[in-house]
């Protein structure tokens, strides 16, 4: 199988302007270095705590974001240099679906105008045409014909998001990038998104990337995990890989403070003390030293390495086996 | 012994331009002292107006209590006169909420936040209440606590302004804390150290707890028993391992069943279908009937009672003695 979208070395720093003349005098080093692959009809999924820098690489992939550097190959083409014409032309193959349905939708616009303004942004189809494939849309996702002419406030969180996962498919794209898509939706609501976005990977030969602070949903959806702390890959490997053996002190830690819904299993937790540390003053070392429970000297010395342990389970620890 | 708190029969219901929305809709429950009491269940469900109702915090109007008891230490607090009722709020019963990020004051320090309910409810010098506030947040796990008490909020991170909300509740050692969703807007391995705080303290001041959340993951950890809730109704209440072991609700093994699990390997989630009823519509039947899989026809037309199954209470006609026949035996 073919990459579909690969990634390389993707930064992402956000100026910090200070003064009348507005001189840079600092940065939020919010993606700080990151590579991946992501093959077609595959599901990567982004998992890390907040402002680990997770949702940025999603926008920056899509150039919602311009990156810093780095290079973003979309079936072997390099779309970094591309301008704004041509990049709004290959967004038409790399769409996106936002955390929040309540803010993500034009309030002004009924549910079939929304879907709409995408048909038309790409030139894709028009009149009568248009409105047949909107309806097709809606029937998709699972929303009634008769929504059509309605508004968003009219719709629950769920019966939203399902408008933006339409939206995200008129263009009929090859790359989705959910950002957090079943985040604020209740748990019950949640299972019936999840179902229909891998009933939809699979009808149109999807690919995904799944960005979440939910391991469990991750685990449901992703073929392949990275695991990103404050702007970096510390560990990426498939899925079965990640939870039977995960190496990295930080995953370890993650997969332990996830409640399980079973009283019986209370079980012994990897207790983190502090917080994320800022990511303007990024420590010397490892990122994640200053919460590890294992850490030695050379952790706060050098900045260790994302390396192959053999079978594609990489991880960036000085200690990972 | 006498439960520390008694729910009895609570309806909250708010009055507006849409109708009458019942948001909690008798409702009972007690909690003894020294225990921790989950409520469970999905926005719209209740839970919340429920605690607030609780605080005698809901907004009037809309909202409006009409009907039912709450005893505190077997008073009615209900009947209580705004001023008794500041004597007991934040000082009996504390509550901590949700977002960390909007009920501090960012306009004053977080030591000045606390050492001012310190003052109201202990009647103690201001010397003494810094003291005191020093003392809470070194306790709640924020370090050098000397300095921080002199820190505005928005210098601090979420899972440290969840711990100043904390300190603040327990400064006057409440025999109750409410806590409406404390670690919903917070990171997972942050949410492990607050919820560790909480049973910790609960431990150390013999506290009661009602613990509020939608997320079954913690209840699971925390509670000693739990009331699933739907749509304003108490759907099923019993202890937490008998629950989870077997939830018997159609709603509460639909919960149960749709979470995705870290230690399953399902390729497919199970989903309840639909949405939350509108309530403000003349409602007949069971709440849960149109999105349950083993609804008959009864459970469209009539309301099924609370039905006592064991030490277990669910609301369901299925669990009905001499219900069968009612019901139709489940084929």
């Amino acid at each position: 199988m073919e990459n579909l979208l690969e990634v390389r070395n993707l930064k992402k720093y956000f100026p910090i302007k200070k003064g009348i003349f507005s001189k840079t005098v600092n940065y939020v080093k919010a993606v700080d270095g990151v590579s991946f692959s992501v093959k077609q009809g595959q599901t990567l999924g982004l998992v890390g705590e907040s402002g680990c820098g997770k949702s940025t690489t999603g926008r920056t992939i899509l150039r919602l974001y311009e990156p810093t550097s780095g290079n973003i190959y979309m079936e072997g083409q390099d779309i970094v240099p591309l301008g704004k014409k041509d990049m709004r032309k290959k967004r038409r193959d790399m769409q996106m679906i936002f955390q929040d349905p309540y803010a993500s939708l034009n309030p002004r616009l009924t549910a079939g105008q929304i879907i709409g303004r995408v048909i038309d942004v790409h030139k894709i189809a028009s009149g009568k045409e248009k409105e047949d494939l909107i309806y097709h849309l809606l029937d998709v996702v699972g929303l009634n014909a008769q929504y059509y002419n309605r508004y968003p406030n009219e719709f629950s969180g769920g019966q939203r998001q399902r408008i933006g996962i339409a939206r995200a498919l008129a263009s009929n794209p090859k790359l989705i990038i959910c950002d957090e898509p079943v985040s604020a939706l209740d748990v019950s609501i949640q299972a019936q998104i999840i179902n229909l976005l891998q009933d939809i990977q699979s009808k149109y030969n999807l690919t995904y990337i799944f960005i979440s602070h939910n391991l469990a949903v991750e685990k449901h959806i992703s073929d392949n995990i990275a695991v990103m702390y404050l702007g970096k890959i510390v560990e990426f490997a498939s899925k079965d890989d990640l939870f039977a053996n995960p190496m990295h002190p930080y995953t370890i830690a993650l997969l332990s403070a996830i409640p399980e819904p079973d009283p019986k299993k209370n079980s012994a937790r990897v207790k983190l003390e502090g917080d994320v540390p800022s990511p303007i003053n990024i420590p010397i070392g490892c990122r994640f030293a200053q919460r590890c429970p294992q850490k030695k000297a050379i952790c706060e010395e050098k900045e260790p390495e994302l390396i192959d342990t053999g079978k594609g389970h990489f991880v960036a620890c000085h200690f990972g086996r | 012994m006498n439960a520390l708190l008694e729910v009895n029969d609570l309806k909250t219901y708010f009055y507006t331009a849409d109708g009458i929305i019942p948001a909690v809709d008798g409702v009972s429950f007690k909690i003894d002292r020294g225990e921790t009491l989950g409520i469970v269940g999905e926005s719209g469900s209740g839970k919340s107006v429920t605690a607030r109702s609780i605080m005698r915090l809901v907004p009037n109007p809309p909202g409006k209590i009409i009907n039912g008891s709450i005893l505190f230490k077997g008073e009615n607090i209900l009947t209580k006169k705004e001023k008794q009722m500041r004597m007991i709020r934040g000082n009996k019963i504390a509550m901590i909420f949700q977002d960390p990020m909007t009920s501090l004051n960012p306009l004053f320090t977080v030591g000045n936040q606390i050492v001012e309910a310190i003052i109201i409810h202990q009647h103690v010098s201001k010397r003494e209440a810094i003291e005191r506030a020093v003392e809470m947040l070194k306790l709640v796990g924020i370090p050098s606590p000397e300095k921080r008490i002199k820190d505005y909020p928005h210098q601090m991170s979420g899972g440290m302004r969840q711990r100043v909300m904390i300190a603040m509740a327990l400064c006057c050692q409440p025999d109750l804390l409410i806590a409406d969703e404390p670690t919903t807007a917070l990171d997972v391995t942050i949410q492990a150290q607050i919820l560790e705080l909480i049973s910790d303290i609960k431990e150390k001041f013999n506290m009661s707890v009602m613990m509020i959340t939608h997320d079954l993951g913690v209840v699971a950890n925390i509670a000693d028993r739990i009331i699933v809730m739907y749509a304003g109704k108490m759907m099923e209440y019993g202890d937490v391992e008998d629950i989870f072991a077997n939830p018997l609700h159609p709603y509460t093994k639909g919960l149960m069943e749709s979470i995705p699990r870290i230690s399953s390997n399902e390729k497919r989630l199970k989903s309840i279908q639909g949405t939350l009823p509108d309530l403000t519509q003349d409602f007949k039947g069971c709440r849960f009937a149109p999105r349950c899989s083993c609804a008959k026809d009864i459970c469209h037309n009539e309301e099924p009672p609370l039905v006592q199954n064991g030490s277990r209470i669910v609301r369901c006609f299925q669990y009905l003695s001499g219900g069968d026949e009612k019901y139709g035996k489940s084929s």
